[in-house]
C-alpha cells in the first residue's frame, strides 16, 4: 500500500505538485514569518542590552533634532562633550549606582580616514555596558590604538585604519548584535582622546574649544540599590540644568512598539495564509478523492478494508505534504539567511537572527506543523473514503 | 466454497418519489455450490448487481444472513470481512477499473500488495497469456481498449485463484470470441472447484452455466 501511494503520487504528477507548492507555501510561511519575528524580538533584546544602562546623560545639547537617539537607535555618526565637571556634577546626584562614562567621535569620508563610522571609547576601569560585549569575541585588554570593529564593517583583525591621521590595529571583530554596534568602532579612553585631539589639530571637529582629557560625551548610570531609574531621571534634570537624563526603556519604547507592530501584522500574515491554505488543501484532497472515488471502490473490491482506504489517503497525503514542507523549509531559509541583512535595511528596526540550534528547532516545527496541517486537512476526506458505498459507485445500469 | 444466503433482503430508501422505500432484492434463499458456474440473468434494475454485491462482502443485506463454509460474513468486522474476501473471493466488477497510475501487471498483481502478500507473478503471466494480453504487460491502463481493461479486470479477480468468484457483466466490452474465451476460462475455474457466479446479459451463457438463475423486480427465481 505504501508503494501504491508513491506511484498514485507518480502518476498524478500535476496534482502532487500542487500539493506540494500548498505544503510549501504552509511551511515556507510558518518558518520565514516565525523567524523574522524571532529575529526582531532578539534583536530588541540585544538593543536593550547594548544600551545596558538603566539611565543614560547627554549634554543637552545632544538631544536637539534627535542627535544622540539617532546615533544609539539608527545608527547616524555624531559626537558631542560635556565637561568632566558637569560629569561630576551628575555623578555625585543621590541615587547614582554603578556609573562609567564613553567618549563620542564620528570619522569622515575623507583622507584623513579609512571608513566614516561612528567611534565609542569607553574607560575598562570603570565599563559594563561594551566590555561584556568585547569579551564575547576578544579576552585580551585594548592597547593604545587597538579597536574593535563592529561586525558588519569591512575590517578584519590585524587590518589597520587610520582615524584622522593616527593608524589604529584592529584587535578584535564584534559578534553580529543586530543594532548600530555592528558599524561601530570601540576603543579604550587612551585611544579615542588621542582621536580626538587628533581631530581637533587638523581643526576638523566642531567641538573646537574641546579639552579631550576633560570631555566625557555620555555617561552611562546603573540606579543605587531603593532608587528607581524614574527617580533618577527625575532628580538629574531637576537640578543638573545643562544635561538631559534618560532611561534607556524609555528610549527604546518606540521602536518596542513599531516592532511589535510589525510582528503583529506578520502573526496575521502567517495566520491568513495558513487559513486559506489548509481551506485549499482541504478542497483538493476533496476533489482529488471524489475524481478517484471509482479507484477507491475497486481497492476495496479486491478486498481492502475500509481503514486500509482511509490509510491509502492519509499516506499520500503526508507523502505529499512532507515533500512540500520541506522544499517549503529549505526555500525559506534560502531566503532568510542571505538576505537577513536587506530585511534588517528593509523593516528599519533591530534584527538579529536566532542561533543555528533555534533556526532548526524553527525549520523542524515548521515542517511538522505544515505535514499535521496536511493530514488534518486529508483526515476528512480519508474519513469520506472509509465510508465508501461500492455497490453504489461501480453499479452500473442493473 | 459454498456460499449460502438465508431470507435475504436489501431494502433502499430513495430521496425522492412516490414511495420512497423498495426492496432492490427480496427475501431470497439459495445457495452457491463449488465447481458450478451459476448465471444470473435478468432485465437492467431487477436487482441481479445489489444481489452480487450482498453475496460478495460489499452490501450488508437490510435482514438475512450470508455464509461462506459456516462463516457469517457480515458478522465479522470489516478488518476480518476485507482479508477474508480477498484471500477467498475474486470479484470482477462492472465498468473499467483498472487504477490509472499502475502497469497492467501491477494491476492484476494489486491483492498481493493490498496485504503485503508475495506475489504471484508467474500466475500473472500465465492469466495475460490466457487473456491475451501478455503484450500489455508494461503499458499504462490509458493507452488499452475497453476489451483489454475488461480483461486486465478479470486476471485482477483471479490472479490469487479465488475459491468464489463473482463476475458482474464481464464480458460487457468484449467481441464474440473473447467472450467466449471468458466463459470458457470460467467454466474451467469452476471444473476446478471453484464456485462461480455471473451476472450477464449474453444468452451465449447458458451454454456454460450449470445452474441458471433469474432475476425479476427483485425476486429470484431458478430456471
Amino acid at each position: 500500500m505504501k508503494s501504491l501511494a508513491i506511484k498514485n503520487l507518480k502518476g498524478r504528477p500535476v496534482r502532487t505538485a500542487v500539493l506540494m507548492v500548498l505544503a510549501a507555501l504552509l511551511s515556507f510561511t510558518a518558518l520565514g514569518g516565525t523567524l523574522v519575528v524571532a529575529s526582531l524580538g532578539k534583536g530588541l533584546d540585544s538593543l536593550k542590552a547594548r544600551l545596558g544602562a538603566d539611565v543614560m546623560v547627554v549634554p543637552r545639547e545632544a538631544t536637539m533634532k534627535k542627535k544622540f537617539e539617532d546615533i544609539v537607535l539608527q545608527g547616524s555618526t555624531g559626537y558631542f562633550y560635556m565637561s568632566s565637571a558637569l560629569a561630576d556634577e551628575v555623578i555625585q546626584r543621590e541615587g547614582v549606582g554603578q556609573v562609567s562614562p564613553q567618549f563620542f567621535l564620528a570619522s569622515t569620508g575623507s583622507s584623513c580616514c579609512s571608513i566614516p563610522v561612528q567611534i565609542i571609547g569607553f574607560d575598562p576601569d570603570t565599563d559594563f555596558t561594551v566590555s561584556p560585549w568585547i569579551k564575547r569575541t576578544y579576552g585580551g585588554e585594548l592597547g593604545k590604538y587597538d579597536i574593535v570593529a563592529g561586525s558588519d564593517l569591512n575590517a578584519f583583525v590585524g587590518d589597520k585604519l587610520s582615524f584622522y591621521g593616527v593608524e589604529c590595529t584592529v584587535a578584535a571583530k564584534l559578534e553580529k548584535t543586530g543594532t548600530t554596534y555592528d558599524t561601530t568602532v570601540f576603543t579604550n579612553k587612551d585611544t579615542i582622546t588621542a582621536l580626538i585631539q587628533s581631530s581637533l589639530d587638523k581643526g576638523m571637529n566642531d567641538f573646537n574649544d574641546t579639552d579631550p582629557e576633560h570631555s566625557v560625551s555620555c555617561l552611562m548610570i546603573n540606579a543605587a540599590d531603593g532608587t528607581s531609574p524614574e527617580e533618577l531621571v527625575n532628580d538629574i534634570n531637576i537640578h543638573c540644568k545643562k544635561v538631559r537624563a534618560f532611561r534607556s526603556g524609555d528610549m527604546i519604547s518606540g521602536i518596542a512598539g513599531s516592532l511589535s507592530g510589525v510582528s503583529q501584522m506578520i502573526r496575521l500574515l502567517i495566520a491568513a495564509v495558513w487559513v486559506l491554505g489548509i481551506v485549499i488543501l482541504l478542497l483538493a484532497f476533496t476533489m482529488s478523492v471524489n475524481e478517484r472515488k471509482k479507484e477507491f471502490a475497486v481497492l476495496r473490491v479486491m478486498g481492502a478494508s475500509r481503514a486500509k482506504l482511509a490509510g491509502l489517503v492519509l499516506k499520500e497525503a503526508l507523502c505529499t505534504c512532507l515533500g512540500g514542507s520541506l522544499i517549503g523549509a529549505v526555500v525559506g531559509l534560502l531566503v532568510l539567511l542571505p538576505f537577513n541583512g536587506v530585511i534588517e535595511k528593509t523593516l528599519a528596526l533591530p534584527f538579529l537572527l536566532p542561533n543555528a540550534g533555534s533556526i532548526t528547532g524553527f525549520a523542524i516545527a515548521a515542517v511538522a506543523l505544515s505535514v499535521i496541517s496536511g493530514a488534518a486537512a486529508a483526515a476528512v476526506s480519508a474519513w469520506r473514503v472509509s465510508r465508501i458505498d461500492t455497490g453504489l459507485i461501480l453499479r452500473g445500469d442493473n | 466454497m459454498e456460499l449460502i444466503a438465508e431470507k435475504v433482503t436489501r431494502e433502499f430508501v430513495r430521496p425522492s418519489g412516490k414511495t420512497n422505500r423498495f426492496f432492490a432484492v427480496k427475501e431470497t434463499d439459495f445457495a452457491l455450490q463449488s465447481g458450478r458456474l451459476t448465471v444470473l440473468m435478468g432485465r437492467s434494475g431487477s436487482g441481479k448487481t445489489t444481489l452480487l454485491n450482498m453475496l460478495s462482502g460489499l452490501l450488508m443485506p437490510s435482514s438475512g444472513r450470508i455464509t461462506a463454509d459456516g462463516k457469517d460474513l457480515y458478522a465479522m468486522p470489516d478488518k476480518e470481512l476485507s482479508r477474508f474476501r480477498c484471500e477467498h473471493f475474486g470479484v470482477i466488477p462492472q465498468g473499467q477499473t483498472a487504477i490509472h497510475s499502475l502497469t497492467v501487471t501491477e494491476n492484476i498483481l494489486l491483492p498481493f500488495a493490498l496485504y503485503g502478500d508475495a506475489p504471484d507473478e508467474a500466475r500473472a503471466r500465465q492469466l495475460m497469456e490466457r487473456l491475451d494480453i501478455a503484450d500489455l504487460a508494461n503499458a499504462r491502463p490509458a493507452e488499452l481498449s475497453g476489451g483489454e481493461l475488461r480483461r486486465v479486470a478479470i486476471a485482477r479477480a483471479l490472479v490469487r485463484k479465488p475459491s468464489l468468484i463473482f463476475a458482474d457483466e464481464p464480458t460487457g466490452d468484449l467481441d464474440d470470441e473473447n467472450t467466449a474465451e471468458v466463459f470458457r476460462f470460467l467454466k474451467e475455474c469452476a471444473s476446478e472447484g471453484a464456485t462461480v457466479l455471473v451476472v450477464t446479459h449474453e444468452n451465449d451463457a447458458k451454454g456454460y452455466a450449470d445452474i441458471m438463475l433469474k432475476m425479476s423486480a427483485g425476486v429470484l427465481t431458478q430456471e
